[in-house]
């Protein structure tokens, strides 16, 4: 993994001047909106951080990988890293000016190499601080990548908590339970619709389910496939259904596209719906059933 | 009637996430055109269909939307749902209730037919397939057997 760098390289003086000087670095970086808007509580916790940093950078450049975001040096700062620029970002800055701030970090280094060269001449010097700028683009990438990421990761989580839900399963009465149904039904969220619903049944011992599509914006061949095999499940679980909620513009568009809901009991309203569930288990003796 | 209602709209059909915005713009301009609730139902479910058809068979492709009138002023709107997928071989077929290749119930093509006023599929094996339907406004005289 390691590559030994060539002879001649730049990379142990960036090396050198990131471990020997990082002290003198990290006091400046820790004045640095960066670390001083992250790390409030004291300042030698920003120090700290910048002591992190600086060596993760020294390791990635003297394993010859500069320019490489996955050189293993980053990884150890990685979460670190992401809380950052997730304090950053939540302090209402846009992924750019993180990058700025960021951007900030690569005076420090220069100024001391320039104002204590040490044995250095000014090409090595120059190569130095090439590299150096190569080094603090990496930085920033990683930075970026890390924030995306996490953003990505926020929206996962939202989509799967929407899901959750907008799927609830409602008991309304013994043995009765109502799914409310609110947005587009696709696949996936049938899927969880279904999932909750053949739970609920064993849970309740429903023996009526109301599938409720007042919040449904469009019934289109899909919906109603999912929407069927949703009752076929219920009923295979001893649930009877009956779907609520089709509005007039519905109904007319259902039967020109074609579709058979046949089987399938209906109700314009859920108010309609629970009379005829109600009506229903009046019409059994509450004696003659099994009770749990 | 404003100029911004008579530009013509190309949105993407790429993932399921566009078939959603397929859906509110067909929604938004039907309502802009003054289509009553139930001509806005029909378009937007026959707009669904043929969406995830362009999708699902057609791998992808796209949908424009404009506005048309025949003069007599009669206000439509036109939906073109193109993509360059492998096209359908026996579109009669395809026209079949309850015919469907991709597990479904087989009525999305057909039923988006009985939905809208003028239906027409351009396509041929390897060429891609065009389907362009047009729904008109019920305040004229048309379509009443």
């Amino acid at each position: 993994m390691t590559d030994v760098p060539p002879a001649g390289s730049p990379a142990p003086i960036v090396a050198g001047l990131l471990r020997e000087r990082k002290e003198q670095v990290a006091q400046r970086w820790a004045d640095l909106p960066l670390f001083q808007a992250v790390f409030t509580v004291t300042r030698d916790e920003a120090v700290e951080a910048c002591h992190a940093v600086l060596e993760s950078l020294a390791e990635v450049v003297e394993s010859g990988r500069p320019d490489d975001i996955e050189a293993p040096g980053f990884s150890t700062i990685r979460r670190q890293l992401a809380a950052m620029s997730a304090s950053r970002s939540h302090s209402g800055l846009s992924i750019g000016q993180i990058d700025r701030e960021v951007g900030a970090l690569r005076a420090a280094p220069l100024d001391l190499l320039e104002s204590d060269p040490g044995d250095f001449g000014p090409q090595e010097r120059l190569r130095a601080a090439l590299l150096w700028s190569e080094l603090l683009g990496t930085l920033r990438v990683v930075i970026i990548e890390t924030t995306l990421q996490e953003n990505r990761e926020i929206v996962d989580r939202q989509r799967q908590q929407l899901m959750e839900m907008a799927t609830p399963v409602i008991k309304l009465w013994d043995r009765l339970v109502a799914v409310p149904l609110i947005g587009m039904l696709d696949s996936a969220r049938s899927q969880v619709v279904m999932e909750n619903l053949l739970e609920a049944i064993v849970e309740h011992n429903a023996t009526l389910v109301i599938l409720d599509i007042t919040g449904v914006p469009t019934v289109d061949s899909l919906v109603a496939q999912h929407l069927m095999k949703t009752v076929a499940s219920a009923r295979l679980m001893g649930a009877d259904c009956v779907i609520s909620g089709i509005r007039p513009a519905i109904a007319q568009t259902i039967v020109q596209l074609g579709l058979d809901l046949g089987p399938v009991t209906t109700r314009a309203t859920l108010a309609d719906a629970l009379e005829l569930a109600l009506e229903r288990q009046s019409e059994v003796p509450k004696g003659l059933l099994p009770r749990q | 009637m404003s100029t911004d209602e008579r530009t013509e709209t190309t949105l993407p059909v790429r993932n399921d996430t566009d078939l959603m915005a397929v859906r509110q713009q067909v929604r938004a301009m039907a309502q802009r055109l003054g289509f009553g609730l139930v001509q806005q139902t029909k378009l937007v479910t026959a707009a669904s269909e043929l969406a995830r058809n362009t999708l699902v068979h057609g791998g992808g492709g796209s949908v424009s939307l404009e506005p048309t009138s025949d003069g007599d002023g009669r206000e439509g709107l036109t939906l073109r749902f193109v993509d360059e997928g492998p096209g359908i071989p026996d579109v009669e077929l395809a026209l079949r209730d309850g015919y469907s290749t991709a597990g479904g119930l087989g009525m999305g093509l057909s039923g988006s037919k009985r939905l809208v006023n003028d239906f027409s599929v351009d396509t041929a094996p390897g060429r891609g397939t065009t389907v362009s339907i047009t729904l008109w406004s019920p305040l004229a005289p048309f379509g009443r057997r």
